[in-house]
């Protein structure tokens, strides 16, 4: 079977399990929604203050939801044997990599990007700046579900995996949150947003190329 | 895929040595099988047999020693190399939310069809009529035959099986054992491990006590 | 690159790294005390006072070969992580773990200099300028490399898994850091920690310099004896380490 079929087959396959495990899509959605709610019931409500924090409470958010999943990754195939067969079967291991990591965006990352301008209305984002918001996660929730899937990758068989994968994490994660936020808040205040959109782009391209490649070696010696 | 299937059907390790958590396993370890022969890895838990096996595979590396396929260390002909194989472990390796029908398709999609089509091969492992039931709603018995179906829905030559009679009940053992008889029959290689006394009427058997020195 | 990857597989070997090693330690111990005690002296004692920041400037002399220690380590390591992974180099992982905790401790001195320096002039013990959070998320990233290497139970594999992640860091350090460096201007636009205007005057600079070679002596020794105690711990059922230890 050519790579590209294979490709397929396993992100039809992810994306099946997904359908089957519906309730769980939920989980990153509630927790985004929590995480942006409380925000105003911590600093408290006064519309400018929370207007000016919106981009980067949006784009927290949406990291740290994006973080809780990224154990799905491989955690079920490591527990029933077929991550193992996966790295037997005749086909590059990368590929197979980023066709997970695919079906796991579509399932974690994209919901979150149809779901923000909603939020972001609650903390009174600008209306100028929802079309940069859902660009700048377009961009930016993919590399992180690539570069969490190094992270996964490299602490799929520990015990205490969560705590660990969240410190290896959180600081490849900054510069996509820096640039996200950034961009945001430029678009509101009318300032042009090319720039950081063009960086989260290369950071996508750079995350497309190197992280299926990275989180492979790292699942070979995982599960050796 | 070649003239002579027996010629080019050769698992080779060379010496090789391997510790786990600071314990020696194995050392200056050397077994080969060829087409036609069962290497059946015998001891006492503990003793480093699903190491050795993972070894085989390519799973592992060894800490000393290299494992050859057909003459080529198989790290250069991985490809090659897990085209010819399969491994069915102490997991079954397939998802649960999956009926079996799904999980060999995908399989036979990923590491391209054998002679079996994925009803004849789930048939031979009599799992006609609950091919089409999520793998969870099955017996440990049936969960484990529908792992070992794997088995002949790909074109593997060699079958490297770690307690393949799990969960199996003495028809299951009888089953499997004669799909083993059929697979020697023709040629192909078996290493395996077992905890069971292993009935084989085909194929020339070698055996390696793990236990011992 | 031939006699490079010779050199590379000859301190490879662990009985030749432990030998010499052993012989290297009292001389590098000895350059050591020399260049910190210079260092000390002469930049706490000998150079003139700022005549912005008076006498507070010269934690400088700790704090930025701190800096510059947590980035040289981690780029050993980077090394070392190839070597391992690629020439499949034993001794090289080994290099590789006992280097992160010292690379920690630099980073995180200079976040404690960084802020002592920070508190006469600002009057707040932490500034979000770009070099302390550079060196926050670095010391973050030396942190997670420990803590993979103690949570993956076997050894080999935790040898490996450190190296991949190390050279995962590496390629995102640049990014991190120039990432970090933009946001700053877009929200602050101070820039802290000036340590010199157009050039640093000559007494400022050579302790400075000695300080950094001080630093670097001291990563040397404390890796080498972390290393050593590692090599005989895993070599110990070895004829070379039986004779050394029956020897004695």
């Amino acid at each position: 079977m050519s790579v590209w079929q294979a490709f397929i087959e396993l992100l039809k396959r992810d994306l099946r399990l997904a359908m089957r495990r519906r309730a769980e899509i939920a989980n990153p959605l509630l927790f985004f929604v929590m995480v942006i709610v409380l925000f105003p019931l911590g600093v408290g409500a006064e519309p400018n203050l929370l207007e000016r924090m919106s981009a980067g409470v949006v784009w927290v958010a949406a990291l740290l939801a994006a973080l809780l999943t990224l154990d799905s990754i491989f955690r079920s195939d490591f527990e029933d044997g077929t991550l193992e067969q996966l790295l037997l079967s005749a086909q590059p291991l990368s590929v197979m990599v980023l066709a997970k990591v695919v079906a796991h965006w579509l399932v974690t990352g994209l919901p979150l990007l149809l779901v923000a301008p909603l939020l972001a209305m609650l903390l009174g984002m600008k209306s100028e700046a929802m079309g940069t918001l859902m660009l700048s996660l377009l961009l930016g929730t993919p590399v992180l579900s690539l570069i969490g899937a190094i992270g996964v990758a490299l602490t799929v068989g520990l015990r205490r995996a969560g705590v660990i994968l969240s410190l290896l994490v959180l600081p490849l994660y900054v510069p996509v949150l820096i640039f996200g936020a950034a961009a945001v808040d430029a678009a509101a205040s009318g300032l042009p947003v090319a720039g950081q959109l063009y960086i989260l782009a290369a950071f996508l391209a750079m995350a497309l190329s190197l992280a299926p490649v990275a989180a492979a070696s790292a699942l070979r010696i995982s599960l050796s | 895929m070649s003239a002579s299937p027996n010629s080019t059907l050769h698992l080779q390790a060379d010496s090789v040595e391997c510790s786990r958590d600071d314990r020696l396993l194995f050392e200056n370890l050397s077994v080969e099988v060829s087409g036609g022969e069962a290497l059946i890895l015998e001891g006492r838990n503990g003793t480093g047999k699903t190491t050795l096996l993972r070894i085989l595979c390519g799973l592992r590396r060894p800490d000393e020693g290299e494992v050859r396929w057909s003459g080529v260390p198989i790290e250069e002909c991985a490809v090659d190399f897990h085209r010819h194989m399969v491994y069915v472990g102490h997991l079954d390796g397939i998802k649960r939310e999956l009926t079996a029908l799904e999980n060999l398709r995908v399989l036979q999609t990923l590491s391209g069809r054998g002679r079996y089509s994925v009803e004849e091969a789930l048939e031979a492992v009599k799992l006609g009529g609950f091919e089409d039931i999520p793998v969870h709603f099955l017996s440990a018995g049936q969960k484990r035959r529908a792992a070992l179906a794997r088995l002949l829905v790909t074109d593997a030559r060699l079958w490297v099986l770690d307690e393949p009679f799990t969960s199996l009940d003495v028809h299951g053992i009888e089953l499997v054992e004669s799909l083993m008889d059929g697979h020697l029959s023709a040629a192909g290689a078996l290493v395996m491990t077992s905890h069971h006394q292993v009935h084989l009427s085909a194929g020339v058997i070698k055996r390696l006590n793990l236990s011992e020195g | 690159m031939n006699s490079f990857m010779k050199w590379v597989h000859k301190w490879g070997s662990p009985p030749w790294f432990y030998r010499v090693s052993g012989m290297m330690l009292p001389w590098l111990t000895g350059l050591f005390v020399i260049t910190l005690g210079y260092g000390l002296y002469a930049g706490l004692v000998l150079a003139p006072a700022d005549y912005q920041q008076g006498d507070s400037f010269r934690i400088i002399y700790v704090h930025v070969p701190a800096a510059w220690m947590g980035m040289f380590i981690y780029m050993v390591m980077a090394a070392a992580a190839l070597v391992h992974l690629v020439w499949r180099i034993k001794i090289a992982d080994v290099v590789l773990i006992s280097s992160a905790p010292i690379g920690a401790a630099f980073a995180f001195i200079a976040l404690v200099t960084g802020s002592l320096w920070g508190k006469p002039m600002w009057g707040t013990w932490w500034t979000w300028d770009a070099r302390l959070t550079s060196e926050l998320l670095l010391l973050f990233i030396y942190l997670g490399i420990i803590a993979l290497h103690s949570a993956v139970e076997d050894r080999q594999s935790a040898g490996r898994a450190t190296a991949v992640l190390t050279l995962v860091g590496v390629v995102n350090i640049p990014i991190i850091h120039y990432s970090v460096v933009w946001w700053n201007t877009l929200h602050q636009g101070t820039t802290v920690m000036r340590l010199d205007g157009p050039a640093m005057a000559p007494e400022m600079l050579w302790p400075l310099l000695s300080m950094a070679i001080a630093f670097k002596l001291y990563y040397v020794i404390v890796m080498m004896l972390s290393a050593r105690g590692e090599i005989l711990a895993r070599e110990s059922k070895s004829r070379w380490v039986r004779e050394l230890v029956g020897g004695e």
